[in-house]
């Protein structure tokens, strides 16, 4: 009972500190709270170099955090945890392997017989539009369709916690919107809960129940704003939405100071 | 041969012109591109052997020390179809490969595991990187009467100098590109669910084969001159026997006909790699050129 209403995930008062070559300590989070329930869609905007990518590590178990505590589905996190996917912001693809290779990655790791994981993997391309290109290298294809094959990728492990950090960051404004709309509908389809890390505020609002306000390095949350936009929602007109501008204008007035701060400690 | 010369094409083309006139002139261009390269390749050649020709004719280097092509092509002939003072040339040509040949697929099976092993340990490479730069530092060739005197005159002290001069470049090579390997993609593996090994496997090795390819390149060639040096240094049979007697009977043709034979051996090995390099690498971008 306990196990089903506990959040996806849960970060109490976390701090992670780098100790620099020379010795010197650098705190990149501090006592950050911040709680994903089941089925929840987080955005998470902030200045650059605040701390976004540091947090979205601990959740992986890839890092561990200095001070506080993590948990995953109501469990500390120990180690990788399998039940995790991550688009990562740079291109991740295996460039010696093809497409369907690339796609098929994650269920051979894990074990699954070969002719399951192709059969999976045609599945999981057909679904995000590139069933033609099963046989194409990654620099073969274009950014959008790279995105693609790693959202391909992730979901094909059933994941359920999606992690983002800043996924469309590298794309133009219309294959974004494209990609937004993809995200939604495989999102919908497979009732992960998702934490998405952006610099775009317009992406975060159109997209998220909730977006969280970090401030400047080190990050903390400033401000936690409810998005109630009715779903399913059309990301391509929803920003032309009078409750989307207001948000929009809130959000940013409070995002703003923390971005002035940002640049202000970079210029010092 | 690859050559890296990027040409960038400047034909233009007036509106209209069809895709098949301009693929037509497309190919064109590559066909005449290529015969001026074989044109001059053929002419420098022509031209070096025949002013070498001309200088020893004409008494303008002396034929004794220098030889002649035309000498040298008489020798490589007598050996080829008699034999040479010590047998027949193709079984000491036979017994250079050999040892060129299990000197390089051992120095460079080592150089990868070690590479690979050190690379991902970085505990272990730091305690043993100081012996490797010891060892590193022996020039080879005094390794060879050493080689020599423990191993005795037969195949195992051209394999084992032949397997260090291998050895280094390549384990260096596949250190380096094991560091390399990209931080995104490595997370982006053990994320999807990889263990350790099957991360070794198949995304630290395959991302650090383009290194390892670069070495495999010149490090037939480096086995070659660690059988030869062998040879050279002590043996019975082998390319370098061959030199070195050559050398005791001042038969000038005769050395120059030992490295003509070492090149062409060379120069066909490297061919081969290139051949096994672009079957493994196919999902590498196309060169600029060959795109065109
Ligand atoms: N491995 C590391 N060692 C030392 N310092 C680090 C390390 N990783 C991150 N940092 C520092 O921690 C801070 C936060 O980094 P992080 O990558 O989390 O920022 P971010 O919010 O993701 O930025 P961006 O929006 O630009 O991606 C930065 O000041 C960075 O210099
Ligand atoms: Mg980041």
């Amino acid at each position: 009972m306990v196990e089903k209403t506990a959040p996806a995930i849960e970060l109490i008062n976390v701090s992670r500190r780098f100790l620099s070559p020379t010795g010197k300590s650098l705190t990149a989070i501090r006592d950050f709270t911040m709680t994903v329930e089941r089925g929840e869609f987080v955005a998470v905007v902030g200045p650059t170099g605040c701390g976004k990518s540091t947090t979205l590590n601990l959740v992986t178990g890839l890092a561990s955090p200095s001070a506080g505590e993590v948990r995953v589905m109501g469990a500390p996190v120990k180690g990788i945890d399998p039940r995790i996917g991550f688009v990562f912001q740079t291109d991740a693809l295996f460039p010696w392997r093809t497409v369907i290779e690339n796609v098929m990655a994650g269920p051979l790791f894990r074990g699954k017989p070969k002719a399951e994981a192709q059969a999976s993997a045609r599945d999981w391309l057909a679904r995000v539009g590139l069933a033609r290109f099963e046989q194409h290298y990654p620099h073969q294809l274009s950014g959008g369709m790279r995105k693609r094959v790693a959202l391909a990728q992730t979901f094909i492990n059933g994941p359920e916690i999606l992690l983002m950090d800043e996924p469309f960051s590298a794309l133009d404004v219309q294959t974004r919107v494209l990609m937004h709309e993809e995200l939604l509908r495989l999102w919908s389809e497979a009732k992960a809960s998702v934490v998405f890390v952006t610099h775009d505020l317009e992406e975060a609002i159109a997209l998220a129940d909730k977006v969280y306000v970090l401030t400047a390095g080190p990050a903390t949350v400033k401000s936690v704003y409810t998005i109630e936009l009715p779903r399913p929602r059309v990301v391509a007109d929803i920003r032309y939405d009078q409750s989307f501008i207001d948000y929009s204008r809130t959000i940013w007035a409070d995002l703003k100071e923390e971005v002035e701060t940002s640049y202000a400690r970079a210029a010092a | 041969m690859t050559d890296a010369t990027i040409n960038i094409s400047t034909a233009t083309f007036k509106p209209g012109t069809s895709d098949a006139e301009i693929e037509a002139a497309a190919a064109k261009a590559a066909v005449n591109r290529r015969r001026t390269v074989l044109f001059w390749r053929l002419g420098i050649l022509i031209v070096f052997l025949g002013s070498w020709e001309l200088a020893g004719r004409m008494g303008w280097i002396d034929p004794f020390f220098y030889a002649m092509p035309s000498t040298i092509a008489g020798r490589l002939y007598e050996w080829m179809t008699e034999g040479t003072s010590e047998g027949p040339l193709w079984y000491h040509l036979f017994v250079t490969m050999e040892e060129s040949v299990l000197g390089f697929v051992t120095g460079s099976v080592a150089g990868i595991i070690i590479g690979v092993a050190l690379g991902r340990n970085r505990m272990a490479a730091d305690i043993f990187s100081i012996y490797i730069k010891l060892i590193n530092s022996i020039p080879r060739v005094v390794l060879a009467p050493i080689f020599i005197m423990i191993l005795g005159l037969g195949l195992a002290s051209k394999v084992a100098l032949a397997f260090v001069m291998v050895f280094f470049v390549v384990f260096h090579n596949a250190f380096q590109g094991v560091r390399e390997a990209d931080r995104a993609m490595i997370a982006n593996a053990r994320i999807l669910g990889a263990s350790d090994w099957q991360l070794t496997r198949s995304v630290i090795v395959p991302s650090a084969m383009s290194w390892i390819f670069a070495s495999l390149h010149v490090s037939f060639g480096f086995a070659i001159i660690g059988a030869i040096v062998g040879e050279f240094v002590g043996s019975r049979y082998g390319i370098g026997l061959l030199i070195n007697i050559a050398k005791g009977s001042f038969d000038a043709a005769g050395m120059y006909a030992a490295i003509v034979i070492v090149m062409v051996v060379a120069l066909g090995a490297e061919y081969l790699m290139t051949l096994a390099e672009n079957r493994l690498a196919k999902w590498r971008p196309q060169p600029l050129h060959e795109t065109q």
